[in-house]
């Protein structure tokens, strides 16, 4: 499979991929290397590795990342409640302490998550650490060992090795900065908003029911707004939000009616600043040159 | 169209060029290792190399690491790849190769060059000069000296050694954040089962001893932007010297000069070699004594590093007078943009310490309410003396 033919079924999930994006993506899984996506916030990323599962058939095991997340929550955690029984009863049969230890601390009374569930599933899964920057920089430490080995290493345990290697996808956008050696074990794509012609085919990828003549104003709209000064640029997922909110109020022409389309604008701006900044006056004006 | 590179008819074969391009790209600041040769080299097998288009993707995806590195990527394969053999240097030699954490930015020059080097644009807050006093110094006339001036004549090493201790205690006065993540300790709210569990092995499973966790404190960071524009002149070695002591201290500060424009000089000051960091930020502060453009450069702060370098966890301590040669409103905006970040921010004013000193100067009247501490600081031993002040905030 060529990264051609990767770009090609992506878009048969309605996800059009630039070939940057493409070749390394391609790249990601033939070299088995975890992907790194940088982007603005709505340009979708997260998108990228649910369409990625998709098109190889394989599940998605997904890690959201947040401030003061550990290794009890994204890799794995002992079963203390059953620890707990396990040892009340095997005193009672009169076990040795050896004994018992090595019983609770056995992957019978280990629980999964995310990060471990992934290296051991029977097929190659895609695992998407969406958010990376958000996790404490401590947690980047635990993430090296299981994306340069894809190993795990429990204290009680051991060592556990992947059966599969995973499809890794981390999502960044630049909360903090990142630490160099987990970019350097990592395939690097910035993602930008998409040109004209891309986002148009975005649009009728999504929404296959909006008129072309329509298409090109909203895409025109959306692309024009980003140039205007805002806090929050409108990115993809909104303008799909914008494109469904306009033809759910049965809108066939941007310029038709300024009032409610300046009502619409809710679902492309998401600040009260930028809400106030662009003014009626400035809809009217953006409108009239999409048009 | 660009042709593509005819190497020589000695050249070794593609392993070598691809490495010849990753020392190509190291040379150009790309932090590169040898297994980034090898990763790429096996990336081009699995795409069609004879095509460039594919060729270029490929190697970006390898070799970018960031942002930036994305965007010079494609200049450099150019250069490499597609000059007809003759690689470019780049126009913009580095300050100090290896150091490409050093990002002066070269964006601003214009308006550096619109303010006319070298001027001396005397921010008086319109009072003009005549209102003096005597008491205090409002240099100007010394202006176009300093602007050529190495500041190793202005720092000390002792009075670094000083300050290193200066910042040290802030430090320690500013560590009051809580973590969101959990330790273990003796007293705390939630259990800590792992431990519990694993004691409980010596007591037949009976847990007796309860270990709790808590949240500990952690570090706050401090980022530090200095004002060296003609105004500040006389304040300039104190500060300095005090930047370069909280460099020394703190391995997580970050520190900054403006003037007319922003340079980052945190690396610098971090050089083993005090002297020789002075001297690589008297190389980068070109300008050093001339205008300022406060306003300008902290939106341009809060627009490029406060994104990766402010968090809810750092304190922002702006050393300036506050005079500003740009509208106030700028000013304004960009302390309130650095502030939603999270951060705290303290402004260290040295003219507050004059009698009748009022805040008079539009931009820092507008910036006053975005402040979480305003206060007057001419030596080392005023810096010191905020200590009780910073553990209140």
């Amino acid at each position: 499979m060529s990264w051609i033919d990767l770009q090609k079924a992506m878009a048969a999930e309605a996800y059009i991929a630039s070939d940057d994006l493409a070749v390394a993506l391609h790249l990601a899984i033939t070299l088995g290397r975890p992907i790194l996506l940088e982007g603005a916030a709505g340009v979708g990323k997260t998108e990228v590795a649910k369409v990625l599962a998709a098109t190889q058939s394989a599940r998605l095991i997904r890690l959201q990342c947040y401030e003061g997340l550990d290794a009890a929550q994204a890799i794995y955690e002992w079963n203390y409640q059953r620890q707990l029984l396990s040892i009340r009863a095997a005193a009672e049969d009169g076990q040795t302490g050896r004994e018992i230890e090595d019983r609770i601390f056995s992957e019978e009374f280990l629980l999964e998550r995310p990060l471990l569930a992934a290296i051991r599933q029977p097929d190659p899964p895609v695992l998407l650490i969406d958010e990376i920057d958000r996790a404490d920089e401590e947690f980047e430490a635990y993430l090296l060992e299981v994306l340069s080995d894809f190993q795990v290493t429990v204290p009680e345990l051991g060592t556990i090795r992947a059966t599969t290697k995973p499809i890794v996808v981390l999502t960044a956008n630049g909360t903090r900065d990142l630490s160099d050696a987990l970019r350097r074990r990592c395939l690097y794509t910035h993602i930008g908003y998409p040109s004209m012609e891309a986002e148009l085919s975005i649009l009728h990828a999504r929404c296959p029911g909006v008129e072309a003549r329509l298409a090109r104003q909203i895409v025109g709209f959306v692309q024009a707004l980003r140039g205007e000064e805002l806090e929050k640029v409108p990115g993809v997922a909104e303008m799909l939000d914008f494109a469904a909110a306009l033809m759910g109020l049965g809108i066939a022409d941007l310029t038709s009616d300024p009032t409610l389309l300046h009502a619409t604008l809710k679902t492309l701006l998401k600040t009260q600043e930028d809400q106030a900044g662009i003014t009626h006056e400035v809809t009217a004006r953006l409108a009239g040159r999409a048009a | 169209m660009s042709r593509v590179t005819r190497f020589a008819g000695r050249d070794p074969g593609p392993a070598a060029r691809v490495a010849g391009f990753i020392g190509h790209l190291r040379a150009n600041g790309l932090s590169l290792g040898v297994a980034e040769t090898q990763l790429a080299l096996e990336a081009l097998t699995h795409v069609d190399a004879a095509d460039h288009h594919e060729a270029r993707r490929a190697l970006k995806a390898v070799c970018s690491g960031c942002k930036d590195d994305a965007e010079q990527f494609d200049a450099l394969f150019d250069s490499f790849w597609m000059d007809a053999g003759r690689v470019k240097q780049r126009q913009a030699p580095k300050a100090a190769k290896g150091s490409d954490a050093v990002h002066s930015n070269r964006e601003v020059q214009g308006q550096d060059a619109a303010s006319g080097a070298g001027s001396a644009t005397a921010p008086d807050g319109g009072q003009g000069d005549a209102d003096q006093d005597g008491e205090g110094k409002l240099v100007a006339v010394e202006t176009r000296n300093l602007s050529r001036k190495d500041l190793r004549d202005l720092v000390r090493p002792e009075d670094v050694a000083q300050a290193e201790d200066v910042a040290r205690r802030m430090g320690a006065a500013l560590r009051d954040r809580r973590s969101r993540r959990r330790a273990a300790s003796q007293k705390g709210s939630s259990l800590h089962f792992r431990r519990i569990i694993r004691q409980s092995l010596s007591t037949g499973g009976e847990p007796i001893r309860l270990i709790r966790r808590t949240r500990p404190d952690r570090t706050r960071n401090i980022v530090a932007l200095c004002d060296v524009s003609g105004s500040m002149n006389v304040y300039a070695q104190v500060f300095l010297s005090f930047l370069g002591g909280l460099m020394r201290a703190d391995p997580k500060s970050d520190a900054y000069l403006f003037h007319t424009r922003l340079v980052r000089i945190t690396e610098a000051l971090r050089d083993k070699d005090l002297m020789r960091g002075i001297g690589r930020m008297s190389l980068m502060a070109d300008g050093f004594g001339g205008g300022s453009k406060i306003g300008g450069c902290l939106d341009q702060f809060s627009r490029s590093y406060a994104k990766t370098h402010v968090d809810g966890r750092t304190v922002v301590l702006i050393l300036s007078d506050g005079f500003d040669t740009g509208p106030a409103d700028q000013f304004a905006s960009a302390v309130e943009r650095i502030r939603k970040r999270g951060a705290r921010i303290i402004w260290l004013n040295p003219l507050k310490g004059w009698r009748d000193y009022e805040p008079i100067a539009e931009g820092m009247a507008a910036a006053l309410p975005h402040l979480d501490l305003f206060a007057a600081a001419n030596t080392l031993g005023d810096l010191a003396a905020l200590e009780p002040e910073l553990v209140r905030l």
